[in-house]
Order: structure tokens, then sequence, then C-alpha cells
């Protein structure tokens, strides 16, 4: 009678997602882990108290981050350095995995927290204190249209040689770099990201790059200060275990470049083939005929010959 | 004095070209580390911290941030470009710097149901090869159908000599040969049964040519009028009579299997051919009955018949 109890266990209702219909089996596959990923997705938030320049500065982020991007617009009551789960919610919900989360109180003002998640759980986050900012609406110039793929630029030796420096870097890289495409409308290469490492502060600047006329074909850049400007100072940070970044970092082996096989080169760059063949019998290979080419037998067939021209006058043997 | 204009002409030109390069050409002390695949360079070059608070900083930033995108784009430029529809592109190669991703890479899906079948019995993917009907082929066998038919020499006809590779159709076509190379032509042949009765099978239709005899299609014409007016409906008495038998044949035998079925499955086999059997037989009589009548009229005068 005990066994037959036992065996009646609680089962939890886990709702697994399934797809009725085509389209909702598209929206599930687009989200499902894939060899080559889609553009990463930041969501964009405010946390309980904040100050106008949180709000404008996470505007203009959003600006930046368009179209793949969600500002929310409530608040969120949340501490990402203590609780990360409400994050880890959101994250599911609109299938993002970069997020800001901009906050402002006495200890900490006008902050900014960088971060992104690996399988909907937080990887990275680094804290940054805006000091200094000057909106996109504030610089009265002409604006890059949105979607523009930005050119990085990460200039100062801290962001070499500082492990916080170099996460952050490669957190800005991930965050601003857009869509990964196979090729670039020159014309279109207009705008410029541009951070600055230097006195454990961090420089933000947004231009416009102008394609001048060069003598050659490079042209020369002239640059424009269009978007917001930013004077960080670093404060606290979460770093992944160097395992979990590890494992973040581990790609599918089908991504790995397809090696051409029977090709090989040598010092001087000549590019050489192989072919595998069949055994071929070297007696019975066809080439072409020529008949002064013909082994002669010996001077007995050259007598043969002559017996031959004698006896046919008719037949012309040119030898 | 050409060989002096000569030499100037060349100094001329090459100061020219230093000029031209001195606008796109930048000086630093490391070079720059590119990641054309996305679009980034990292300068490692140690910044001058007296200069930055000797300048305004903005300016400072600005000429550092030129310089940087200078030399990030004549990198750019020297990658091979294409033009796709009236527009010069970049082709870019594959970034370099290692990010994490978003997501672990994928699992590979569990077998499918008939996947693990296959495994366990053994089944290969077999490709078919794309034989298709040659020409040169088709006229020769024209030829010998010809000369067969000349020398009165019988041919196996459609289906019945196997070649490789049968299709679909072919396989169909020799089994409705076989079914109807019976003594009553196919009538009482069994179907499995979910099996569908052949429709396409039998002569093909002659037609008449559209303007030929003219009295003959008249002819013709008023002849299919008065077969239309006619009251009487058109009965073949006998076709008529051994439908009607046939019917209460297959009641009888539908009601004994029921009775059967009832009191025990043990005869399921032969209530099985039975019905198969009958509902075959029912399916024929209707196709014959369609060319008569009205079949309501039929069975009244089949019913008297009878008796």
């Amino acid at each position: 009678m005990q066994k037959l109890l036992e065996k009646k266990v609680k089962v939890q209702y886990v709702p697994c997602k399934k797809a009725n219909t085509k389209r909702a089996k598209r929206f599930l596959d687009n989200r499902a882990p894939k060899l080559t990923e889609n553009i990463k997705n930041a969501m964009i938030m405010k946390g309980g108290n904040t100050s106008m320049t949180v709000t404008q500065a996470l505007k203009d982020i959003y600006a930046l981050k368009k179209p793949s991007a969600v500002l929310y617009k409530k608040k969120n009551i949340t501490r990402p350095f203590e609780d990360s789960t409400s994050l880890e919610f959101f994250s599911k919900k609109t299938d993002s995995s970069l997020f800001l989360f901009g906050s402002h109180n006495k200890k900490r003002p006008n902050n900014l927290i960088f971060g992104r998640l690996f399988d909907f759980h937080v990887l990275d986050m680094i804290e940054l204190g805006i000091e200094k900012y000057i909106s996109l609406s504030d610089i009265k110039s002409s604006k890059c249209p949105e979607g523009t793929k930005p050119m990085l630029v990460f200039a100062g030796e801290a962001f070499d040689h500082e492990n916080d420096h170099k996460r952050l870097k490669s957190l800005l890289t991930d965050f601003f770099r857009g869509p990964v495409v196979p090729s670039v409308r020159l014309a279109g290469l207009e705008h410029v990201l541009h951070f600055t490492a230097l006195e454990g502060k961090i420089y933000m600047r947004s231009y416009r790059s102008l394609l001048k006329k060069s003598g050659c074909r490079t042209p020369r850049i002239e640059l424009e200060e269009i978007g917001p400007s930013f004077d960080f100072i670093l404060r606290r940070t979460h770093l992944a275990s160097d395992d979990l970044y590890k494992t973040a970092h581990r790609q599918p082996k089908a991504l790995k470049p397809k090696k051409k096989k029977n090709i090989s080169h040598d010092t001087f760059g000549t590019k050489f083939g192989r072919l595998h063949m069949q055994k071929q019998d070297l007696a019975k290979l066809q080439t072409r005929k020529m008949k002064g080419l013909r082994k002669r037998r010996g001077p007995a067939a050259a007598a043969a010959a002559v017996v031959e021209g004698e006896t046919s006058p008719k037949t012309t043997e040119v030898e | 004095m050409a060989a002096c204009s000569i030499e100037d002409v060349l100094a001329k030109a090459e100061q020219d070209e230093a000029e031209k390069l001195k606008s796109i050409t930048v000086q630093k002390e490391l070079d720059l580390e590119f990641d054309i695949g996305n679009l980034v360079a990292y300068d490692k070059n140690r910044i001058d911290i007296r200069q930055f608070r000797e300048q305004k900083k903005e300016d400072f930033l600005r000429s550092l941030a030129r310089d940087n995108t200078q030399l990030l784009v004549n990198e750019i430029w020297k990658h091979p470009t294409e033009r796709v529809e009236e527009v010069i592109v970049v082709k870019l190669p594959e970034p370099t710097t290692p990010l994490p991703r978003e997501k672990p890479p994928p699992k590979p899906r569990p077998p499918t149901k008939w996947e693990e079948f296959a495994k366990l019995k053994g089944i290969q993917k077999k490709k078919k090869t794309n034989l298709v009907w040659d020409d040169v082929a088709k006229n020769e066998l024209h030829r010998l159908r010809n000369i067969a038919r000349a020398q009165k020499i019988k041919v196996p006809g459609v289906g019945l000599t196997p070649t490789a590779q049968q299709s679909k159709t072919d396989l169909a076509r020799a089994v409705n040969v076989a079914k109807s190379s019976t003594a009553s032509a196919g009538k009482f042949q069994d179907r499995l049964p979910k099996e569908k009765a052949p429709r396409n099978t039998g002569k093909k239709r002659k037609f008449q040519p559209v303007i030929g005899n003219f009295s003959n299609e008249k002819q013709r014409q008023l002849d299919l009028l008065k077969v239309m007016d006619s009251k009487k409906p058109r009965l073949d008495v006998n076709k008529a009579v051994n439908k009607q038998m046939r019917e209460d044949d297959r009641e009888e035998s539908a009601a004994k299997f029921k009775k059967g079925g009832k009191k025990g499955r043990k005869g399921g086999n032969f209530s099985g051919k039975g019905k198969g059997g009958g509902g075959k037989g029912k399916g024929k009589g209707r196709a014959g009955g369609k060319g008569q009548g009205p079949p309501s009229g039929k069975k009244g005068a089949g019913k008297p018949g009878k008796h």
C-alpha cells in the first residue's frame, strides 16, 4: 500500500512553449538558440528614483540603439547588483540580452548600469556614473539616420591594461556595434563613437564623419559633433567568472570555416592542387602519334625500308 | 633646357603626391589595432595628459577622434569593393574580437519516430536515379511495335514486362491490368479495404471530327433529342434484373455478417471478405446503372420482374 502512495508525486505545472500555428512556430524558432544569432536586443529601464539627466540620457542611448532596443516607461524598483531576477524575467519576455538600467540616489547620483546576459542569466554588469552630460537635443546639428552602423574607437592605455576596462570595452562594443553585415556602403560610414579612457574617467563622444575629397581614393575625414556626449566615471562592477565567460564564448563546431582539402600553397604563393586518379597502364596511354618519331627497329628495319622504297615507287615515304 | 624642365616636372609631381598623402596620413607612435568586421579601432597610444589639460578638452578629444577615425577609414578603404545596384559597397571580413553569445549553441534535435524506426530496421535512404524517358529509345520502341503489328506477333501489353525502377504509375497500371485479366474482366476481384476503384482505365473515347459529315451529325443530334423526349425510361431489363439480384444477395450477406459479428469475432476474416466483395459489387452496379434512366423507375420495374 505504501508503494502506491509513494508513487503519487506532485508534478509542478510548467507551461511548455508549444506552437499551434505556423506563425507561432516561426516566432519561437526565431527566439530559439541558433548557429548564427540575431542582433542583440537591449532593454533600457529606469530604477526607483531617477533624475532628469538620467531620463534624458536613457532616451538618447535608446535613440542610438534603435531599432534593436526597448525603452520602458515605468519605474522598476529593483537593484540589479543585489537581485537580478526581475531583469532576467524581462529579458526572457522581450528576448533581450543587453540592458541599461538608470537610477539616481544620494550615494550614487546619475547612475547607469550597462549589462549583458547569457542564456537569460546575468553575465557582466558595469556601473558608470555620469559626471557631465550634453544631450542630443542640446547640440544643434543634423543627425545621422537611425540604424546606421557606427564606427567605434577606443583610445587610451587603460582599455588595454586594466581588466575592468577591458570588459567595459567588450561590453560597449557588444552594445553599440549593430548588426553584423558582410558589406557596408562606403558613403554610409557616417557615425563615429569615440571612447577615451583617461585619468580614471571615460569620455564618450559621438561624431558625424564627413568624407572630404583628398587627392587619392581614400577620403579625408572631418568630424562634426552630433550626438550625446558623456563624461563617465567607473563605479562598481560585477564581472562574470572566468569559466562562465569561457562557456559564453564557446562557438558551435559548425561555424568553423571548412578547410578545403587537396589545396596547398608553397612559399611563393603558388596554388597547388591534388588530383586522385586510378592507376593507369602507361604502356597503353593514348598520346598523339608523330610518325617521324616512331621507333625504328635497327639496321634490318632500315634495309627493309629501303627494299620497300625500291619495290613500290609510288609510295613516297618522308623520313 | 628640356632636361631641366623634365626634372622640374618630376620634382613638382612628387611634391604634389606628398601633399595629397599628407591630408590622409596620421603620425602615431603605435599603430592602431583594427577589427574591420565590427568597424572598431583600438588606439593603445599614451595620451598626453598635459596637452589634454592645456588645450580645451573638447578640441583635444575631437582632434584625437579625427586622427583615429582617419586611420580606421584608411584601413577600411584598403578592403575590396564592389558595385551593387549603383552603390559602391566594401566587403567586410569576419569580425575578430571574440564577443560572448546570446544563448548557448543549439543542441542536436532528438531523432524523430521515423528516424528511430529506420535506424532500428537498418533502412537507409536510397536516392532514386533520375531516369528520364529517352526520345531515341521511344522511336525504337514504336518501330518494333509497328513491326510486331504488321507481322501479327503477339506483344505483351503495358506493365507486364517489368523494367528496373518502375514508378508508382507503372506499378499501378500493371496491377490494374493483372486484375482485369480474369474470366469476368475483373468484376469479382476483391479489393483491399481502402483501395479505390480505378477510373481511368478502358478505351479512350473516340470523338468525331469537328467539321465533317453534316448529315451524320444532324442525324445523331435528332436521335438524341428523340431519346430525351420520350417519356419511357431506357431500360435494359436483363441488366436491371441482375443488378437487383446482386443487391439482394449483398443485403443477405450483410445481415448474416451482422448476426455473426454480434455472436463472436472469430468469423472476422470471412466477414471482411464478404463485405469487401459486396461493397465492390455495389459500386460496379451503380456505375453500370448511371448510363440508364433514373434509378427509382428501374427499381420499380425490377421488382415485379424478379417475382
